[in-house]
């Protein structure tokens, strides 16, 4: 049996004018336009926490601080609630801690998922049947309620911006966790790592120089999975009433406005400002979630 | 029937239940607060009880809720318990157990849940299905994108804005509760339809805040699967786009999505709870954010282990049926 | 209903048959728009090919062969658009038909066989389904006893059990799975028929079981049958007639003989030399240089940064297809005199 074959890969060199990788990338935005609006409204949302930090005075994100019960006004453009935050300055104050917890618990249970993914398929056998194991069976366990009750257990004292974030990354770290280690177990099988390995790197130069550059963008996007669900958990926490208390986080206000009423009593600024906060919130890192999927997943990318 | 696979099944369902379980144990006995002693500490405020009689309250309490005994004697006890759906008394509400107040509180939410599951399912995974085909018209496509668009407005959050816009500015919809005020329950009509409207809203918070996933997710799924050969082959065959559309495509989309919705049900239940807690519907929802605010222990721990269960049978349901969908998993 | 009353037009008729081809693909011309710029992946490809010949189609990868089935079967996607040309099949010229029109078309003129071996059967309906609804899709008026008897005697023709009818993709064979598409492919007797790369994916033994089966399909059906790959020997060993394709362009068509022992182009010349034989064991020529990228092609011939006879011809002036006598198609500045 004989063969046609070419004496080397058909695709030229393309290198002369290839456009700039910004260019690229732009143009890539254009046609994705999910990552694209994604990533101005976190700009925006940056933004105003930065300018905001810099222009507010934080203790007005406190109750006390000034005339309660305003509505939106050019003094106050978010209104006041009843306990006299200025809405304003809890929104940034707020929203920096949101990000604070994001990407504490962001980080956190991406950096657990990529390690006990990577060791699961890695190194195989019974480490990768015993972590395998125990992801599938925290798995069903309904992650806010067990939030719930270790919130709910602790004084009420100790529940700061840190501990919110730790108790979020408790229950979260699953799902990088397989998501890492079904990619890595694909990569063992495939031929670059067996070539590597023949060549003679060794498991570590592997590791760092074959695996890990190609998992970077599922890392990526475990990433802002992780920090939309930190910041998803924290929220509703929040909203129960099991967030550190005194703290401006969006789901506080929510859940202080809900006990007083507010919508019966007419105050409707106090829980519509932070909901409009978190919408944006949710909704920058959701596009970006989405636009990440697409670029990692080429056959999802839209070629026109 | 494959036993060895029903065994293996149900013994994950054991183990998930039994993890749940000691994971509600364990926590709350780590931290130093006891339930019954602040129970006391707010009563002692509010009446004037002479000190040593609070202790001998609260030894007898602790006696009651066998408090009293070695850690390992209780685990074991509490394991037992859970098995005959025992969650012990209600602090709030004594001598009710927290089953009576669960059984009360349960056909409000599993009536709120099975609609609204159901329904954006349905929807969201057929607008999904069709504004991923290239063959379906532009306007039709575009329906999607708006849904994608509420992704980001989880359901508490529609909820508190479909409050403020229909039952605050609009006064529509009623802003909370079962069913109007000063009306007794009966069986007529008028008080059927005062109930609807009361569902309306909550029901819409959920279904719209959780219909942009399915959209999203059966987009994506849309997506692979059209680049698959057989679609490619399909339309090679010279089938209408119709029945390529409904057996090549839909059939092989929606089977992911099953598995989808069984992994999501921790984040539907909860949501729903939350949400029901937000209009104050007597589901599961008020219940639970009236024991957090009251330090109902008891009340607590036992809906969240309650919840849990549920949702891992009905897991366990789903992995039944699939299957039953997907030749490719039938045991020879 | 009687299957011998529906035949194609070609067997009704032997004599029109030999005078003029069933197919014939004028012109075809298809562009790929990309981010990086325009490729243009089919370049006013034009041949003929008549009732029950079988013919090869070869080239590298990137060369056009997949394109021009794809195009022919009219199913390019954005970002490639069909930028011009014909397809008569029998008397119609399928660029011509309205959508609805073509789709009738598909797998009654015109049936595309792809590689079963790989995904193409639908994994979660049964083999049947998938035979019957191509049947109701294109006739409706069939009452289910005619479509049984048709899925049977597809099966049959392509010897499989008639059983396979109830069975799941997953449960047959890569070469079971390659007769299933092929069956398929008959069940309105089309006219033409392309074999997209059927044995590229089976052993040795099964190849040879898919090439007979091809071969007493089309000796029934009398329909024309085109078979892109890239395996010389097996095209040697079955075809009638051999097209080389490069670079988007048809260098050369010719009988399977006058191919293989006097080639003409100097690309076919490359590629027949560099086919080890029984007496140059152990020396292999290659053909220097790459494939040109479709998004900048050299100018003129495309084949003259790598071509030992280029002239100043070759570098500014595309060849157009000569005709020899013969009936052989050569795209070469070297042959302009002879047609």
């Amino acid at each position: 049996m004989s063969t046609i074959t070419a004496t080397a890969p058909a695709t030229a060199d393309v290198s002369m004018e290839q456009p700039s990788g910004l260019t690229l990338f732009l143009r890539y935005l254009r046609r994705n336009k999910g990552l694209a609006v994604g990533l101005i409204i976190l700009l925006g949302l940056i933004l105003f926490t930065v300018i905001g930090l810099m222009t507010i005075n934080p203790k007005h994100a406190y109750p006390l601080s000034v005339a309660t019960k305003k509505p939106p006004s050019l003094q106050y453009p978010f209104g006041t609630d009843f306990f006299g935050r200025n809405l304003l300055a809890a929104m940034v104050v707020g929203m920096w801690q949101t990000a604070v917890i994001g990407v504490i618990a962001g980080g956190l249970g991406t950096l657990i998922g990529v390690v006990l993914g990577f060791t699961s398929a890695y190194f195989g056998g019974w480490i990768d049947s015993t972590i395998r194991t125990i992801c599938q069976i925290l798995t069903p366990i309904p992650v806010l309620l067990i939030q719930v009750v270790v919130a709910g257990s602790l004084d009420k004292r100790d529940v700061t911006i840190v501990t919110m974030a730790l108790i979020v990354v408790m229950l979260a770290w699953m799902g990088p966790t397989l998501v890492i280690r079904a990619q890595v177990l694909t990569m063992k099988e495939r031929q670059f790592v067996s070539v590597a390995k023949l060549s003679g790197v060794s498991d570590i130069g592997i590791i760092f120089k074959e695996i890990l550059p190609n998992l970077l963008p599922f890392i990526a996007a475990a990433f802002v999975g992780q920090v939309f669900a930190a910041v998803f958990a924290s929220f509703y926490l929040a909203v129960l009433g099991l967030g550190p208390l005194r703290e401006p986080l969006l789901g506080n206000i929510i859940w202080a406005a809900q006990l007083q009423g507010a919508f019966f009593n007419g105050w409707w600024w106090w829980p519509i400002a932070p909901s409009i906060g978190m919408i944006l919130i949710l909704a920058s890192l959701a596009l970006i979630n989405m636009g990440l999927d697409e670029l990692a997943n080429p056959r999802v990318r839209k070629t026109e | 029937m494959n036993f060895k696979l029903i065994a293996k099944r149900l013994s994950f369902l054991v183990l998930v239940i039994w993890a749940a379980s000691t994971i509600v144990f364990f926590i709350p006995r780590l931290s130093p607060r006891n339930a019954i002693r602040e129970r006391f500490a707010e009563l002692a405020r509010s009446g004037g009880f002479a000190p040593g009689d609070i202790e001998k309250l609260i030894a007898n309490m602790n006696e009651q809720f066998g408090l009293d005994k070695p850690l390992l004697e209780q685990y074991w006890n509490y394991l037992g318990n859970i098995v005959r759906m025992d969650f012990g008394y209600s602090l709030n509400r004594y001598p009710a157990t927290v089953t009576d107040i669960i059984s009360q509180a349960l056909p409000w939410t599993f009536g709120l849940l099975l609609v609204t599951t159901i329904l954006s399912f349905i929807i969201g995974n057929l607008l999904g299905a069709v504004s991923a085909w290239p063959k379906a018209p532009r306007w039709v496509r575009s329906i999607a994108t708006p849904f994608v668009l509420l992704t980001g407005v989880p359901p508490v959050i529609m909820g508190v804005l479909l409050l403020f816009f229909i039952g605050f500015r609009l006064k529509l919809l009623p802003l909370g509760g079962a069913y109007s005020i000063g009306v007794v329950p009966n069986w007529s009509w008028e008080f059927a339809l005062d109930l609807l409207r009361h569902q309306l809203l909550p029901g819409l918070a959920l279904i719209l805040g959780s219909v942009g996933g399915w959209v999203l997710s059966m987009r994506g799924m849309g997506v692979t699967i059209q680049g698959e050969d057989y679609v490619n082959f399909a339309e090679h065959k010279g089938l209408t786009g119709g029945r390529i559309f409904r057996d090549y495509y839909l059939r092989n989309t929606l089977l992911p999505q099953v598995t989808g919705l069984a992994l999501a049900l921790g984040t539907v239940v909860t949501s729903a709870i939350i949400v029901e807690g937000l209009f104050g519907l007597p589901g599961l929802g008020t219940v639970l954010n009236n024991a957090i605010r009251s330090n109902d222990f008891p009340t607590i721990y036992g809906i969240v282990l309650f919840i849990t269960i549920a949702i891992a049978v009905l897991m366990a349901v789903l992995e039944f049926i699939y299957p039953l969908l997907d030749p490719r998993v039938r045991n020879q | 209903m009687n299957l011998a009353t529906t035949e194609n037009a070609a067997s009704r008729n032997p004599a029109a048959a030999a005078a003029s081809p069933i197919l014939r693909v004028e012109d075809l011309v298809v562009t790929y728009y990309t981010d990086l710029g325009r490729a243009r992946a089919l370049d006013n490809v034009s041949f003929t090919l008549e009732a029950g010949m079988k013919m090869g189609m070869v080239g590298e990868s990137g060369s056009g062969k997949s394109t021009l089935a794809l195009a022919m079967m009219r199913m390019i996607k954005p970002p490639g658009r069909i930028e011009g040309g014909h397809v008569w099949v029998g008397g119609t010229d399928l660029q011509s038909l309205n959508d609805e029109g073509m789709r009738k078309a598909r797998l009654s003129k015109i049936a595309y066989i792809p590689q079963g071996a790989m995904n193409s059967l639908n994994p979660v309906t049964r083999i049947g389904e998938q035979m019957v609804d191509a049947i109701k899709s294109h006739l409706s008026g069939e009452s289910r006893q005619a479509i049984n008897d048709r899925c049977v005697w597809a099966l049959k023709s392509v010897d499989l059990d008639p059983g396979v009818f109830h069975m799941y993709a997953h449960e047959l064979s890569g070469g079971m799975k390659q007769r299933v598409c092929i069956a398929i492919g008959i069940l309105l007797r089309p006219e033409v028929i392309i074999a997209d790369e059927p044995t590229s994916a089976l052993d040795v033994v099964t190849q040879r079981q898919v090439m007979e089966t091809i071969d007493k399909v089309q000796d029934e059906l009398n329909s024309a049958v085109i078979l892109i790959g890239h395996d010389m020997g097996l095209m040697a060993q079955t075809m009638d007639r051999v097209a080389v394709m490069y670079a988007g362009r048809l260098v050369e068509v010719a009988t399977v003989r006058e191919m293989f022992t006097d080639p003409k182009h100097p690309y076919s010349q490359a590629l027949i030399s560099s086919l080890p034989t029984l007496d140059n064991r152990g020396q292999f020529k290659g053909i220097p240089g790459l494939a040109p990228s479709l998004l900048r092609l050299p100018s003129g011939c495309a084949f003259h940064p790598r071509c030992p006879l280029a002239s100043d011809r070759s570098r500014s002036e595309k060849p157009k297809v000569n005709v020899l006598p013969g009936g052989r198609l050569v795209a070469c500045h070297i042959y302009d005199q002879e047609s």
